[in-house]
């Protein structure tokens, strides 16, 4: 949430620097990432990452395929994207310099590797001709670095064999990186020998090749080719601060929220790309009342869950797109049984595998219309790595409110993306009211069990084990007032009734829609959801500063319901715009049901928005005449 | 509970729709008679289900119920497992709902031994969507969907269920109220996963179908109740008795008076012997009812417990786990 913590409002360009590390997958490009942010937040700077993973665990090394690679914004901020263009790219290999060259700003400072440059690796890497000698690198600052042959001999003392000696260049190159930024790496070394206590060599040896790395730096030919650029310090709001990735973040919100609700959680799951990271998360979070049980398939992962639930606890299961498509039937079973049950959907590119750790957010339509029948529920979307903390609070909050299975929207961007977050206090969150039994009940067990709150149309939680309450629920349709099967035409009517009620009564305990950054109303509202928020935020910001009071930015965190300001606070609009990373699925929703005109903008690459594209598309809306046409118009991306 | 509970107690008021003359009318008394039997406390016992006619047996039954999805009942009742490990949970399940559409859930049910009772109606038929052959058909069954007759060979429950790691495997027929009864009790007792395989008469879709051993007249040819230490004898006074034939590496019936001690004792807690009694079908062998095999272990909820120290209450706080990090302070 940086716009409310920062106050500067400087140029963001010269406030920050793009640096992408790229290499094959066994390079040790994501720990060296990883580490360089450390030093980053410990330096005081403002940050962003986004890990680019290959498909494959190990493809063949020195393919394009096989390429990993870990980008990372830093600087004064507010910063809140992994940056469009990097501006420094250490490339392992010739492959990491053809994958990633066409993203890189003209002019920017390229580190390569050069033992790798030779016929063979520029072979596998599909280069006819050495990039250096056909051009292809005029207008970047080159500089060629013996990487692999500096790193045998800064830890030749340690006698090990070359393919391990050679697997500390990582640490050589964070060295270099360190040393041109400027940085300290005690805490590195500190991490190193705790990461490595097991084996003392490699320990050793990967501190000696990071005060080697760094040394090069030092040397005097070199600083004339190796520009040392300083980042400058964040204005962070007062605070204590951790990096926090999005799974990390979801990890801890769901344990926070049964804390709230003083009751566990038990997380049911079937490992899938992108979503395990949370499965790992909540795996060592035991001692916080987290139970976590790994599930045959997607189907019995939120059977289980729903189990859990009906069980007393907080039961929560968790997918991307393909395998929530398979929980469906059971998510439609929890709506009719009135279980608390929490959907979590790391959206993935699509349809079917599509691309399994490309980030797409196209699982709207499967959220909030994907089922048989008419069978609604609550959706929210995280917006950012820390706001999935609050997030999972919410979706609880609603599930164990009003009895209902809620839907929880990320992608695989805001799982593996990290940022500096402010260390919110628990405490500070209202406790989590479950749905109770009410005074009053009816003596029947059976219709207790469904005797609602009129508010919050929730039917009390009765997990068995509870004396005298013996009721029975299921997926049969049953009766409205005695909860007992009913195959009757005017109580379906009702029950159908019901259940859309339900889900609309949410919308009488979220806050209002509010306005991220610019005015409550004007020419343009910039309408956005989910991981896009980082990207569409600076973009607005940057139109903002040449067009003062007319475009505003929007960010929508329920996405069913709506809340219930939505439609006046558009209202106030000329025009809706709405850039997502779809086809178009906010924009349906949006037109749905609140019966409004609203232009697209639809980018489908894997890739997230980049804030040039975004800035051209916004400008260009504000140019032309508000009545104009509204037709979809999707992003030509970057191939990669 | 102060008063012993009856059998009338575990019955619930909602009126029973099987078809007149189902074979689960005779499987709901003798449960409800085995719960008040082993005393049952009705909180804390619970039926899960899925889809077909078997799958309506909760809602018959005064306890704690809930009619799930089709095949899905073991895992529901996994998580219920999980979120309340003192809970009886009993899965009510038939041929298709295990073993088609479920096949995949009951195997990791098995092989985890979650500590659910696994009651498996077994018609030999689909019943609710008239008369489809299942997964447990005979080859050539005619049905609606296989008017020349069914060719998928069928599968075996018992073979499935040891072939997928159960440690409790025992039968019985719908109609056998001492038999079943005492199948039952034994599941009950059973840490882990206890898997019954119930014969269940389909009188509109698959009449009979058991006929060749549940016939009473032709019953002790046709069955041999076993139990664990006693000799596996069969036939009018236990004339009949199985012996194990080296040479062929199967099971033959014998004339007890001749064979003597060559007749097999019953291990209950050998594999080998369990599927050698699993495998055999009539007419050329009695069929084995009772507790097949039985070889308790811990339960999946005993171990997901004792994997989680705290036995899922909170010890820690999560203020302090967000600072389990490098963390930093912006003054």
């Amino acid at each position: 949430m940086h716009n409310e913590l920062m106050s500067t409002s400087h140029d963001i360009e010269s406030e920050s620097v793009v640096v992408r590390f790229a290499g094959d997958s066994g390079d040790g490009v994501q720990l060296m990432g990883t580490q360089f942010v450390a030093s980053t937040a410990l330096a005081g700077s403002d940050f962003a990452t986004f890990p680019d993973y290959p498909a494959e665990i190990r493809a063949p090394a020195g393919t394009t395929f096989g390429v990993s690679a870990y980008q990372i914004n830093l600087g004064a901020g507010p910063i809140t994207t992994a940056g469009d263009a990097p501006q420094v790219l250490v490339a392992f290999n010739p492959a990491a310099l053809k994958v990633n060259l066409p993203l890189l700003r003209k002019g920017a400072l390229v580190v390569i590797n050069t033992d790798s440059f030779t016929g063979r690796g520029l072979a596998k890497a599909g280069y006819d001709l050495d990039p250096r000698k056909t051009g292809a690198l005029d207008g970047y600052q080159l500089v060629e670095v013996d990487v692999s042959r500096l790193t045998l001999e800064a830890v030749k003392a340690f006698g090990l064999s070359k393919s391990d000696a050679g697997r500390c260049k990582n640490f050589w190159s964070l060295g270099l990186m360190l040393w041109m930024f400027g940085r300290d790496f005690d805490n590195i070394e500190d991490w190193v020998r705790k990461r490595f206590a097991a084996n003392e060599t490699v320990r050793d040896a990967n501190i000696a090749a990071l005060h080697a790395g760094h040394a090069y730096g030092e040397t005097a030919e070199l600083s004339a080719a190796l520009p040392q650029l300083a980042t400058r310090r964040a204005a962070f709001a007062p605070g204590e601060y951790r990096g926090v990735r999005g799974s990390e973040a979801l990890a801890l919100g769901l344990a926070a929220a049964g804390e709230l609700a003083d009751r566990p959680v038990v997380f049911c799951s079937y490992p899938i790309t992108p979503a395990s990271p949370l499965l790992h998360q909540l795996a060592r979070l035991g001692s916080l009342g987290v139970g976590v049980f790994q599930a045959e398939d997607e189907i019995a992962a939120v059977c289980a869950a729903m189990g859990a639930s009906y069980g007393g606890t907080i039961g929560v299961t968790s997918s991307s797109g393909p395998g929530i498509a398979l929980k469906t039937e059971a998510i439609g079973l929890a709506i009719n049984a009135e279980l608390p049950l929490i959907v979590i959907d790391s959206q993935r590119g699509g349809p079917s595998t599509g691309l399994p750790t490309k980030t797409e957010q196209s699982d709207l339509y499967q959220a909030v219309y994907g089922r048989n029948a008419d069978a609604p529920l609550p959706v929210l979307s995280a917006r950012s790595p820390g706001d999935c903390f609050e997030v999972a609070i919410e979706a609880v909050r609603i599930a164990l409110r009003h009895m209902t299975p809620v839907f929880v929207l990320t992608d695989g961007y805001l799982a593996n993306a990290a940022e500096p977050w402010l260390i919110p206090d628990v405490d500070s969150f209202e406790p989590i009211q479950s749905s109770g039994v009410l005074e009053g009940q009816p003596g029947d067990a059976q219709a207790a069990a469904f005797a609602r709150d009129p508010k919050t149309l929730g039917r009390p939680w009765i997990a068995p084990g509870m004396p005298g309450l013996m009721h029975r629920i299921g997926g049969l349709e049953k009766d409205i007032a005695s909860g007992h099967i009913s195959y009757d035409a005017a109580n379906h009517q009702a029950m159908t009734q019901l259940r859309a009620d339900k889900v609309a009564a949410v919308a009488e305990f979220i806050p209002e829609q509010d306005v991220v950054i610019g005015p409550k109303q004007g020419k343009v509202a910039v309408v956005g959801w989910g991981s896009t928020y980082g990207a569409l935020y600076q973009a607005v910001r940057r139109v903002g500063q040449r067009h003062p009071d007319q475009v505003g930015h929007i960010h929508i965190r329920h996405i069913n319901p709506f809340p219930k300001n939505m439609a006046a606070l558009l209202a106030g609009f000329d025009k809706v715009v709405v850039p997502e990373m779809n086809m178009g699925q906010l924009a349906t929703l949006l037109r749905d049901k609140l019966g409004i005109k609203v232009v697209q903008l639809n980018k489908v690459t894997g890739q997230p928005f980049l804030i040039d594209e975004l800035v051209d598309f916004i400008e260009l809306q504000l140019a032309a005449d508000a009545g104009q046409a509204a037709r979809p118009r999707a992003v030509q991306g970057e191939r990669s | 509970m102060s008063a012993q509970l009856t059998a009338k107690d575990f019955t619930s008021e909602q009126e029973v729709r099987w078809c007149p003359g189902c074979g689960d009318y005779a499987i709901l008394k003798s449960v409800t008679r085995a719960l008040a039997d082993v005393g049952a406390e009705p909180q804390n016992t619970v039926f899960v289900s899925g889809i077909g006619c078997a799958s309506r047996f909760p809602y018959y039954v005064e306890t704690y119920g809930f009619h799930t999805i089709h095949g899905r009942a073991p895992a529901v009742a996994t998580g219920l497992k999980l979120a309340n490990p003192a809970l009886d949970v009993w899965v009510v399940t038939g041929d298709g709902d295990a073993l088609s559409i479920g096949g995949n859930h009951l195997l990791h049910a098995l092989r985890r031994n979650v500590g659910l009772k696994i009651l498996l109606f077994n018609n030999e038929i689909y019943g609710l969507t008239k008369g489809q052959y299942s997964p447990t058909s005979r080859l050539g069954t005619k049905s609606p969907s296989s008017p020349a007759g069914s060719y998928d060979n069928p599968v075996s429950p018992g073979l499935f269920a040891l072939g997928s790691g159960a440690r409790f495997i025992a039968r019985a027929i719908d109609v056998d109220k001492p038999g079943l009864g005492s199948v039952l009790e034994a599941a009950n007792g059973q840490e882990g996963t206890a898997f019954v395989e119930i014969y269940q008469n389909c009188i509109v879709y698959n009449d009979n179908v058991f006929g060749a051993f549940t016939d009473k007249k032709t019953a002790a040819d046709t069955q041999i109740h076993v139990q664990h230490g006693e000799p596996l004898v069969f036939g009018e006074n236990g004339s009949k008795g199985l012996r194990f034939d080296v040479g062929r590496m199967r099971l033959e019936i014998v004339d007890t008076a001749e064979a003597g001690a060559e007749v097999l004792i019953h291990d209950e807690k050998n594999t080998t012997l369990a599927q050698l009694l699993l495998s055999m079908a009539a007419p050329e062998f009695p069929v084995a009812l009772g507790v097949v095999y039985r070889d308790p272990a811990e339960s999946f909820e005993s171990k997901f417990y004792r994997n989680h120290p705290t036995q899922l209450k909170r010890t820690g706080r999560v203020n302090d786990a967000l600072r389990h990090t490098n963390t930093w302070w912006v003054k």
